[in-house]
């Protein structure tokens, strides 16, 4: 991450960008859920639109899009195991 | 180089990459995934188990305040990620700028928070509720209490920890990206809490 | 920074220090102070199975009538002493003292490390640990006792328990902090502050095992934080996480609103409580593999597969915790999952141990004090090991699911597994920490008693786990299958005595040897790592020049050289 003005204004500028898709994503899962879907459509839809806004927050605040490998295999490694946890809702209805 | 010195404290480690702060504030947020993933986890069986008896989030919860609350949170991601591009620059007036903006509206969230409990206990609805107020209680509670230990990092940031800028500016840039890390986390964890509990 | 520690006050030298061999000490003091007390919770235990409903000899007014009247053990008390026998054993006694003792006191040096990434962190880390201690002893003294709905605190019985259950829960979020704390530390200071020279596969098996270890309670304890968390809801703010609906208690509907699933808690539980035993276990095969390795005078056979092995158990403990669960009606897709990687996981700790065994093939063995120990293990570990097949599937653990088999097995494990290797660490780095050495004849008549009544003590329980008898019984007698093994009660109980008894020569050498052992320089065992080039004990900061690492961690008997080892540091051949 460079330190020139010139750095800083393009980082600001992807900022602000963020900030407007993050802040109309928001209205729109708000919007989505007026439309009252089917239950499985709703939660896929629901956790796509969030699943995006993470990424951009992930990538672009927390610096993820230019981070060193050691931290995505570490993030890597705990998805799989959160993926574990989250099977076990899904084991006991089963 | 002095023996007894640890590395990497304010430079990166050549393999890594990154500092021993970087990697560690990542490692802790690794684990807080494995937190929130239990209680999501605990979210979808409850529900599941409950089948239609389960309550519509939008009919029992405030869409709007929680809607303003996720704006708020956004808005403070920004507001903190530029108090550490502020600090690229050494720009210091405007690092305490975002950084109180930042802290303000971390405030803000508690308050909208406040608002939105009190309506509840108002009507004497308490998460022994039934098991739909239950985990709502917990997991925005929970979400709470990393809020309110986010926003004392954030304040002795600002003010008795902010004479390190002086001292070794890397290190401290160091702490505020370390410290930016964890809110984005914060802020990363409404981002689901408020579609699971109000939306669906 | 330089070198402070001079100009200190006691307080900060002392109790509150940042120094990483301070805090191993500090670790190491408390958790054998609660292993003794967890020791002699057991023998409490172990009297009222032999003699049930007799009067304790001599200790028996100590407790009070609440817990023991006319020194007769009540039910309530026995159930008490059980889950915090546990709790003590697991959480307060040996991660502490694997983790928090050895790994603290050992890896900084082993790496070359002048001391931990996060110093100020680690003390915090001990201190929390400490409070957590604290606040799980002090609920034997609350009205209702301290927690007694098993280690495994299962709901809804643990949710209905008394105060004692709520500062279980505290305490334990005090613990699984301490040990969050503390992972961080030990992974960011073992991938960033190794010497030059110093690669991933030149690192002693003991950093691998902590490396691996770290990453285990960093992952897997938030799990048992939430379930702790929800059941602290449960109890304080009456909510119904774990309580079904129409749940009964002693002939009244309970006034909750229902709707939750007790199997929840067990679930959240087990996802810790599984790879926990391999934090158990893994800095012990850290520790044997260090002290095999410089006994034989050769390398160890397999290193890198070893290596290979660990993490891929450490990446497997995380998928096989409803092994614990068989019993709790789970679907025949579920149980396979289950028992196939449970099967799956048996395969890199069978690689382990045979490594360990082959490495000791065509060796120079020396046979002291810490080596003993560490031989011990291997038999002991497979023993364990080996009787854990029946319980990972399902069918044979229908029969032996909650019966002292379970009890045999698990004790096998940590018991002359785990704690014989830590009893190995302390003869074998007492050098390092004290700069003398333990008497080696008090250390193998330790040796010695220990290994023979831990067998006295854990084989029959085997037996009495296939005669189906239940674990958690106040008083097997009550029930018939259970009187036919009733004597080995009264055997395991003597045995109980003499294991107590054989620490007793242990104690006496660990004080005697701090003052009057025989002063020894910076390495005596004649080993190739890193630790033992630094003095002994190290100053602050460690070492007086920075080490270089030129090989490998075992580089024993290499042709050409005039002596038979080649520390890691030594540049050339001499």
């Amino acid at each position: 991450m460079g330190n020139t003005q010139a750095d800083y204004k393009t980082h600001v500028r992807t900022y602000i960008i963020v900030f407007a898709v993050l802040a109309a994503l928001t209205m729109i899962t708000v919007g989505v859920s007026y439309l009252q879907l089917a239950a499985v459509p709703a939660i896929i839809l629901a956790i796509l639109i969030a699943s995006v806004k993470a990424g951009l927050v992930m990538g672009f605040f927390m610096h993820l899009i230019n981070e060193k490998q050691i931290i995505t295999s570490i993030l890597i490694l705990t998805a799989i195991f959160f993926v574990a946890l989250l099977m076990i809702p899904v084991m006991m209805s089963g | 180089m002095s023996v007894a010195e640890i590395r990497y404290i304010d430079k990166p480690h050549p393999m890594t990459g990154v500092t021993n702060s970087k990697l560690g504030i990542w490692c802790f947020l690794a684990s807080e995934v494995m937190l929130f993933g239990g209680l999501f986890s605990a979210y979808i069986l409850l529900r599941i188990g409950a089948g239609s008896a389960w309550p519509e989030g939008s009919h029992h919860l405030n869409v709007p305040l929680a809607t303003l609350n996720t704006l708020i949170l956004i808005t403070s991601s920004i507001t903190m990620v530029m108090s550490w591009a502020s600090l690229t620059i050494k720009n210091f007036a405007s690092f305490k700028k975002y950084m109180s903006l930042t802290i303000f509206l971390g405030i803000a969230f508690l308050v909208v928070k406040a608002f939105e409990y009190g309506a509840k206990f108002e009507h004497h609805i308490y998460p022994s509720e039934n098991t739909f107020y239950a985990i709502y209680f917990t997991m925005t509670g929970l979400h709470v209490l990393h809020i309110i230990g986010g926003l004392i990092v954030n304040l002795y940031l600002l003010f008795p920890g902010s004479g390190m800028w002086n001292k070794n500016p890397d290190q401290f840039m160091g702490r505020i990206e370390a410290a930016g890390l964890y809110w984005h986390f914060v802020d990363l964890v409404w981002i689901f809490l408020f579609p699971t509990l109000y939306l669906l | 920074m330089g070198d402070k520690s001079h100009t200190l006050p006691f307080w900060k030298k002392y109790i509150f220090s940042t120094d990483h061999k301070m805090i191993g000490i500090q670790y190491t003091v408390t958790a054998l102070c609660f292993m003794m007390v967890g020791l002699l919770m057991m023998l409490i235990m172990r009297w009222q199975l032999a003699y049930p409903a007799q009067p304790l000899p001599g200790i028996g007014g100590l407790f009070g009538d609440g817990n023991a009247p006319g020194g007769i053990v009540l039910p309530e008390f026995y159930n008490q002493l059980g889950a915090m026998h546990g709790t003590i054993m697991i959480f307060l006694g040996v991660v502490p003292l694997s983790v928090g003792g050895f790994g603290n006191y050992i890896m900084p040096l082993q790496i070359g490390a002048p001391d931990m990434a996060f110093p100020k962190l680690n003390m915090a880390s001990y201190w929390v640990y400490f409070v957590g201690g604290v606040i799980m002893l002090t609920s034997f003294w609350v009205s209702g006792g301290a927690a007694q709905s098993g280690w495994t605190s299962y709901p809804p019985l643990a949710n209905l328990a008394s105060f004692g259950q709520t500062m279980w829960l505290f305490g334990m979020v005090f613990l699984i902090t301490s040990s969050l704390l503390g992972s961080i530390n030990f992974i960011v200071t073992i991938i960033h502050l190794r010497v030059e020279g110093l690669s991933f596969f030149r690192l002693p098996f003991f950093v691998w095992s902590q490396f691996v270890t770290s990453f285990l309670l960093l992952l897997a304890f938030p799990p048992l934080e939430v379930a702790s968390i929800l059941q602290l809801m449960d109890r304080l703010l009456q909510t119904s996480f774990f309580m079904p609906s129409g749940l009964v208690v002693t002939g009244e509907a309970l006034t909750v609103s229902g709707g939750g699933n007790p199997l929840l808690y067990q679930h959240l539980f087990w996802f810790l409580a599984h790879p926990e035993v391999y934090v158990l276990i893994l800095p012990a095969f850290g520790i044997i593999t260090e002290i095999i390795a410089n006994n034989i005078r050769k390398p160890i056979y397999g290193y890198k597969t070893m290596v290979y092995s660990l993490v891929f158990l450490g990446f497997m403990s995380f998928l096989v915790w409803a092994h614990h669960m068989y019993l709790v009606g789970m679907g025949t897709k579920m149980s396979m999952f289950f028992q196939v990687t449970t099967m799956i996981i048996s395969i890199p700790s069978i690689i382990l141990l045979t490594s360990l065994l082959l490495s000791l093939w065509g060796g120079s063995i020396r046979f002291n004090t810490p080596m003993l120990f560490s031989l011990a293990f291997l038999p002991m570990f497979a023993i364990g090991g080996l009787t854990g097949l029946p319980l990972g599937l399902a069918g044979s653990d229908i029969h032996l699911h909650d019966t002292y088999y379970v009890i045999a097995h698990f004790h096998y494990i940590v018991a002359p597994g785990t704690i014989f290797a830590l009893f190995a660490g302390i003869y074998f780095w007492f050098p390092k920490v004290t700069g003398r050495t333990m008497n080696e004849l008090l250390g193998k008549i330790h040796f010695f008693f220990s290994f023979i009544f831990m067998n006295g003590v854990f084989m029959p329980m085997f037996i009495q786990g296939l005669a189906g008898v239940s674990r958690r019984l106040w008083d097997p007698t009550q029930y018939a299958h259970a009187v036919p093994t009733q004597p080995l009660n009264e055997f395991i109980f003597i045995s109980a005595c003499g294991l107590g008894l054989a620490q007793i020569p242990f104690i006496i050498n660990f004080f005697m040897s701090i003052f009057a052992g025989k002063k020894v320089d910076h390495n005596p065992w004649k080993a190739t790592t890193l630790e033992w080039v630094a003095a002994s004990p190290p100053p602050h900061g460690n070492f007086d020049t920075v080490p270089v690492v030129y090989r490998g961690p075992y580089e024993y008997s290499v042709p050409e050289l005039n002596q038979d080892f080649w520390p890691q540091n030594q540049e050339g051949k001499n």
